[in-house]
């Protein structure tokens, strides 16, 4: 019989971006866990208990004990389960650019995605010039810390930022077609090419949730709140 | 060959102050450069042209920003001495996030006391005790959050004491009377040499404060 502790559980949202990235780095490393969809507007006991601090997903719980925080959870994977693919590079300084990029994409460019869908008119226009150029500057930065490797990381497989990355641009055609904008096009042919690259990756396919369902969950967080 | 170290810094950073622990900590000699942040040198736009900020750790010419990714990165090259981070993954996984915590919460509730006023003062002088009480918490009994010897929180932490007067100062708040074991553990930190030479004095801090305040029309 299987012990029962050392099962490892993930909490997450199907829409949430940090929880697929747990689920692509679980299953790259091919490791069998259980999966609790959370109802994000009704949180779970057992998610409450484990997160008490941010009550947020995604939480692993690993030996019966929780680690929080998508970033971290990805190192924690790596460490623990530390055979290949390695999702994070062995030299340090390599180590410390993918963190550099991991903390840019979340300190920048996810909090910008979400207020987009919202914004009409002139202060669109601006959102989405200022997302272009966060894309543009990420694509340069990419291009110089690891010239050898444009599409997937690590040469052949996928590490920490392709799943940073797949995760964020792998429905970008249905946040384009909600936002009615262009962000991710051949104006930045390297991240253009890498996220067509990873689009077809099957785990990316397997994994990440399909265009219609994207484009139905966007549409429902633009919509208007009635007025009560 | 010998390590070549240069750190791009700004005096009353708690930023730039976790930086300057770690390499205390592991013994490592090392340039310090101060920057006016309203002139920044060439140097700090080359190091770091996405943030344009300070710290930047530059190790044999090469840039390392974000204090806490700095941070990481002087615990695995020098890893042979004064480990910062844990060895367990699990404990690592849990010093990652209390660094985190302390990113998320202290800095932002912190400036919210010194900048602002009324109720949105009243809402971050709130946050900021309720993440200081969070923390002494998770300290427990331990001496330090790293155990026995300072780790990775404590380096991420303890900065924030140096701007202790101006928080309590300008938020009329008496960070002792509330977080007694947080005083507690700051004190026995700035023990350490590492920690004592790394942080400003208070008074220092303070009357920067009182000219920024100056500067954004606060007084």
């Amino acid at each position: 019989m299987e012990d029962k502790l050392s099962e490892v559980v993930l909490f997450g949202s199907w829409y949430s971006p940090y929880t697929s990235r747990v689920k692509l780095a679980l299953k790259l490393k091919g490791i069998p866990f259980k999966y609790v969809e959370e109802n994000l507007s009704n949180k779970s006991e057992l998610l409450l208990k484990y997160n008490p601090i941010h009550k947020k997903v995604p939480v692993l719980l690993h030996n019966g004990m929780p680690i929080c925080e998508s970033l971290i959870i990805l190192e924690y994977i790596d460490e623990v389960w530390n055979h290949a693919p390695k999702l994070l590079p062995e030299d340090p300084y390599q180590r410390s650019r993918v963190r550099f990029w991991a903390n840019y994409t979340d300190q920048k460019i996810m909090p910008a995605s979400y207020p987009l869908l919202l914004l009409k008119g002139e202060k669109k226009q601006k959102a989405i010039e200022d997302m272009e150029e966060m894309q543009r500057v990420l694509e340069e930065g990419i291009k110089q810390d690891f010239p050898e490797q444009f599409s997937f990381f690590n040469g052949k497989t996928i590490g920490l930022l392709d799943i940073f990355m797949g995760v964020n641009c792998y429905n970008y055609k249905a946040f384009h077609e909600v936002t009615n904008s262009e962000i991710i096009g051949p104006k930045n042919p390297k991240i253009f090419m890498w996220v067509n690259a990873l689009k077809e990756h099957p785990l990316m396919k397997d994994t990440l949730p399909p265009h219609d369902k994207v484009v139905a969950m966007l549409k429902t967080m633009i919509a208007p709140t009635p007025d009560v | 060959m010998a390590d070549e170290v240069t750190l791009l810094d700004f005096w009353p950073s708690p930023f730039g102050m976790r930086v300057r622990i770690a390499l205390a900590e592991k013994g490592i000699k090392y340039e310090y450069k101060d920057e006016d942040l309203r002139n920044k040198s060439p140097l700090l736009l080359k190091m770091n042209p996405v943030h344009k900020k300070i710290p930047v750790l530059v190790h044999n010419g090469k840039p390392i920003c974000e204090s806490l990714i700095a941070v990481q990165y002087i615990d695995e090259v020098w890893s042979d001495r004064s480990p910062l981070l844990p060895s367990d993954p699990y404990q690592r996984a849990q010093a990652r996030f209390w660094a985190d915590f302390v990113d998320k919460k202290i800095y932002d509730a912190g400036r919210k006391v010194w900048t602002t006023k009324g109720e949105e003062q009243e809402a971050g002088k709130k946050e900021f005790l309720d993440a200081l009480k969070l923390l002494e918490e998770q300290l427990g009994d331990k001496p330090y959050f790293g155990g026995d010897n300072i780790g990775y929180v404590d380096v991420s932490l303890v900065p924030f004491y140096s701007w202790f007067k101006a928080y309590e100062t300008f938020g009329n708040i008496n960070i002792e009377k509330e977080c007694p074991k947080f005083i507690a553990w700051a004190k026995r930190c700035l023990q350490k040499e590492s920690v004592s030479k790394s942080l400003p004095d208070q008074n220092k801090v303070f009357d920067f404060i009182v000219e920024m305040r100056k500067k954004f029309g606060l007084e």
